[in-house]
Order: C-alpha cells, then structure tokens, then sequence
C-alpha cells in the first residue's frame, strides 16, 4: 500500500483542489482529509458518513472554587500563564491550558480537577470516488497532530480491509505539528507551489521538512503562468536541488466555479479542455512516480527475503 | 492597539492584507509575522532583519547517578516525553511541552533544564516601522511556544511604548491561530467568497469570538465566486470591512512581491477605510486576555 500526502508549505496553493482532480483521476483511491482544522475536501466530495466517532485527547485543568483557598501556587508554576485571578479567586483559562497537568499534581488542596477534553470528531465515509476518512477538530482545540495520525492509521486500515493499495490524503498547511504528524512514515508527498514570493520560500521549508524524514516527493507548480519568470526558477531549483517537478498548471477560474458547484475539476471541465488533459498528464506522471517507489521497496523487500534465506540456509 | 489579520482558510491574503494595512496606518508601527511556520511578511514589506536570535524551549536533561526510577515525572509527563524503562530513564526532548513538572516533581533532584532549540526570533524595521518575525526551526512541530517568544521579544524592545501592532497570524483554527490572535484589541478576518473561504471563516469566527476581541471581514478576490459570505456576515453581525476586487494584474503584483497599495494606487482609499474602521473597533475594547496573567 502506497500513502501519498499532498502539501504545500502555504496555505491556498491549491492543495484540495488538486486532490479534488487526483482522486477522480486516480483508480480505487482511499482518500483522506489531514486537515482537521480547516477541512475543505468534502465540499468537493460529499461525503456520506457510515460511522462517527468522538476525538478525545488530553485534559484541561479546572479549578473548583469550593476546594480552593487561593494559595497561588498554581500560578505561580504555570509555565503557560493559564491561571487568572480576581479578587483572589482562582480560574484557568481553557484557551491557554496546555494540559501539563502540573498544576492539579502541586495543588496542595487537591482541588483541581482534570477532566479529560473532547476535541472533534471523525468520520468514515463514502463518496463517489472510494472510502473516505475526515474529521473536524472543534475550533480552538488541541492536538490536531495526534487526530492526523489517528485518520491515517484508519485509512491505511480501510485501504487493507477493503484491499485498495492507494491512500491520497490532502494535508494541512504549514510545516509544524499536524504536517509532521500527516508527513512521518508516509509513501511519498506531493508539493503543491505557486510562482509568487510566498509560494517559493515555503515550498523551500517544506521540501526541507521531506528532506528531514526521508520522504521522497515531487513538486507541482500551479497557477504556473502568474509569473513565468519565478515558475522558471523553481524549475531550475528543483532541478539543482534533485526534485521531480509533476508538472505545471496554469491559472484557471474553472477551479473556483468548480468549487462553487461542488464538483471536482474532471467532472466540472469539458471531455476536450487543455486543462483536463495537463492534470491527467500530471497525474500520470505522480503515478509513475509512485509505481518507482513501489518498485524500489520491492526490490529491497526482495533482496532482504534472500539474504534472510541465505543466512538461514548458512545456518543450517 | 494590537490589530491581528487572521484568516480559516490559508492562501486567502492575510500577509497581503497586514502588508497593504500598515502602508496607510499611521506610522511609526509595529508589525508582527506570527505565521512561524510559513512566515512571508518579510517579503512584502520588505524588512530589514537586524539580527535573530536562537529561541529554546525548557526540556528535563537527566542525571543518571541522580535518579532513583520513582516514575514520579513519567507519571506526571503528559506528553509521553519521559519514560522510565526500570534502569534507564529516557527523556524524548522533541515531544516535551515545556511545562517543567518532570523538574519540580523530582525528588532528587536528578532532572535539570536543557534546551530544546524551537526556531529563530527575528528583529528589525520595515521602512519607520518596527518589525518582528519568528522562524520555526524545520521539524519543529510546536509553534505557540516560539510564537510567544516574538511576542516577548517586542515587549522587551518596547518596555511598555504604547505602539500600534498589526499581526499576521497563522492559517487554521487550532492552537497556533488562537495563541496569535489571543491578546488582539480587534481581529481583521480575510477570506474570499468561495465555498472553502466561507466554510473556514466559519470556523475561524468559532474559535475567535470566545477570545472576545470584535471582528471584521475583508473579502478578498471579490467576484471569483459567490455571495454566500455576504449572507454568512449580515446573519453573524460582523461588519465587511473592505472588498479588493479580483484581477489578474493584482494576482500577478502579488506573484511579483507588490503590496497592493502600490501596485493599485485606487486600493488606498480602500485600505484607508478599513483602517480607520478597524481602529474604531479596537478603541472599543480591552482584549479579555491582557489581564490573565496572574
């Protein structure tokens, strides 16, 4: 099984549109929404939900007013300044709560309680186009990276069960806890770049993030012709810096109108448009890439089945 | 006054939008790129970094000769950042929030504190304005604590100054995008009238109404998509601040670096109104958070 993640470092390069166009393109895709807090793909997709299930994860600290003789202590070790005060009464504010946990374990009158926090909730779904996995993280919650690896361990369970060999997840921006929560043991990633100033520098920090955990990925320049110039030198970088480049797509108002009717761009776009045919290249292309990964890990799963052979046969 | 530009959805225009507004605020100001992940502000502004400094993170270092295997830090650790393996105690620095209650809970004293480096802090000026950035070192997966690094950064530079600040806050409505907005005075809400930009706006509006600053809303690339937003405003009562107009030649200004104050000279008037509505908005009110801090 083969799990492809779609990023981009920016956020509005055109992450979900694609994976809107991939997963119609694709054959048999599982597919599955990694940003949980922003999630976009099922506008495209409309899902329809088999199962639905409660996210918790981690606690907040909440103090009882009646337990508490307004010590301070609290306070005063708070690394994340949670804990207010008026006229000596004593509350945490949930949105800086870290969960730490340090306060309950010091109160001296045990009077902090630590209920556990309930923070979204996911789904497995279907749609038009295979299974799909996605969730909300409720607005302001915590801990979207550990919802991201939940999702992923059930889509790559459904792919399994259901003996489908492809997982496409759409990612989330940025490059910090839920992009290393959607990139850490994937097959390979998808970059999703625009030729503007942003669109450069943050596919550089990305790429760097693949880099950092060894996974092989492949770059798309879209809304390619805004500036043909820095659509070149992101050509010329990824031929420097040894990336694939999938291909170019130009700017078109096809993918906003197609958002607005809720379809995906192969079934929005004309049977002749250009546009239909460079994302059925591209994609051609992202598959051919993926087959060459499949083919390596095969190749080193074979050689390791032999020498296990061999030095069994030595052994014996 | 502290003015966040925020947005759900990414991509929508925030930098651009924080970039346009401190061109026509009054000057000299503050301006604030909070998007550690994916920080762009600098760009568009054109600042000049004076310097950076390395920011860390408190993590529990161990003295092996010390520690008795209590479990008593395992036990408390949330963040499954220690693990007490019966001889070895091993700490796992990178899942470490930095809350220091491995260091207060032990008993003898065998955990002290060691540094976890999050990401740079970065300090100079755009133009008569100040300028601070924070860059999140690559896989670093926490950003809040780096985020609250620049903003201590520029109290440390400022020590009380009353100057305005126009943040560029990350995308998302999760930890990140609320600890920048959090001690905002007014939040400026960018999105454009798609069906992905009203969906996220409605989660941004979510998670950023209990902060308690007011909000306003810029429509960017007015005319790409529908009037959905229009409706989702009037019905939530929050004030569309400005609407910049969607053209190709803006579009491709912004691939060249251009603020839209410069490229679109009509923009001005545009920004100029939002601006003084937003500092209307914001005179209003004292962010609830400011007086948390025990």
């Amino acid at each position: 099984m083969h799990e492809i993640v779609i990023l981009s470092g920016k956020g509005g390069t055109g992450k979900t549109t694609l994976t809107g166009a991939f997963v119609q393109l694709a054959s048999n895709p599982v597919i599955c929404d990694l940003d949980v807090d922003a999630p976009d793909l099922h506008m495209l997709l409309h899902p329809e939900n088999e199962s639905s299930h409660d996210f918790f994860s981690g606690h907040e600290a909440v103090i009882d007013p009646d337990r508490c003789t307004g010590c301070g202590l609290c306070a005063d070790l708070c690394r994340f300044h949670a804990v207010q005060s008026q006229d000596a009464v004593f509350s945490i504010n949930p949105i800086k709560c870290e969960g730490c946990k340090v306060c309950v374990a010091f109160c001296p009158e045990k009077a902090i309680d630590f209920p556990e926090s309930h923070c979204g909730t996911w789904h497995t779904a279907s749609t038009r186009f295979g299974p799909m996995i996605h969730a909300q993280l409720f607005p302001g919650a915590e801990n979207s990276g550990k919802l991201v690896a939940l999702l992923r361990q059930h889509a790559r369970e459904l792919a399994q069960a259901r003996g489908l060999d492809l997982v496409v997840s759409d990612g989330p921006p940025g490059i910090g806890c839920p992009v290393i929560s959607s990139l850490s043991g994937a097959g390979s990633a998808l970059l999703i770049t625009e030729p503007t100033p942003s669109g450069v520098h943050d596919l550089k920090r990305v790429s760097e993030l693949c880099r950092h955990f060894h996974i092989p990925a492949a770059i798309i320049i879209n809304k390619s012709d805004l500036n043909p110039g820095i659509t070149r030198e992101i050509k010329d970088w990824c031929a420097k810096k040894e990336w694939s480049l999938a291909g170019e797509i130009p700017y078109d108002a096809a993918a906003t109108r197609a958002m607005v009717d809720g379809k995906v761009l192969p079934e929005f776009l004309p049977s002749d448009s250009a546009l239909l045919g460079t994302l059925r290249d591209v994609w051609k292309r992202v598959e051919g890439l993926i087959e060459a990964k499949r083919a390596a890990w095969a190749f080193v799963s074979a050689i390791q089945a032999f020498s296990e052979k061999e030095r069994q046969r030595v052994e014996r | 006054m502290i003015v966040s530009v925020a947005s759900g959805k990414g991509g929508t225009g925030k930098t651009t939008i924080a970039a346009a507004l401190a061109s026509v605020w009054e000057s000299p100001l503050d301006m604030m790129d909070l998007d550690v992940e994916a920080p762009n502000l600098h760009l568009f502004v054109k600042a000049d970094i004076e310097d950076c400094r390395v920011a860390g993170l408190e993590v529990p270092v161990v003295d092996e000769s010390r520690c008795t295997h209590c479990r008593m830090c395992a036990d408390l650790c949330q963040f499954k950042a220690i693990s007490d393996l019966g001889r070895i105690l091993l700490v796992f620095p990178e899942m470490c929030h930095g809350c220091g209650g491995c260091i207060a809970v032990c008993p003898e004293n065998a955990l002290t504190p060691g540094t976890r480096e999050l990401g740079d802090v970065c300090w100079g000026s755009a133009g008569q304005n100040g300028f601070f950035m924070g860059r999140l070192r690559i896989g670093e997966a926490m950003s809040p604590p780096l985020m609250r690094e620049v903003k201590a950064c520029r109290e440390k530079f400022r020590q009380g100054e009353d100057r305005d600040l126009i943040v560029d806050a990350p995308p998302g409505t999760s930890c990140p995008a609320v600890n920048a907005v959090m001690d905002s005075h007014v939040v400026c809400l960018v999105t454009e009238p798609t069906p992905f930009g009203l969906y996220d706006l409605r989660l941004a509006v979510e998670a950023f109404r209990p902060l308690g600053p007011p909000m306003g809303v810029v429509i960017n690339r007015d005319g790409i998509g529908d009037d959905a937003v229009f409706d989702f405003c009037r019905k939530e009562g929050i004030p569309v601040l400005a609407r910049i107009p969607f053209s190709r030649e803006l579009a491709e200004a912004y691939s060249e670096g251009r603020v839209f104050t410069e490229a679109a000279p009509e923009l001005i008037p545009v920004f100029e109104n939002l601006a003084e509505h937003l500092r209307r908005l914001g005179n209003a009110t004292t962010p609830a958070m400011e007086s948390s801090h025990a």
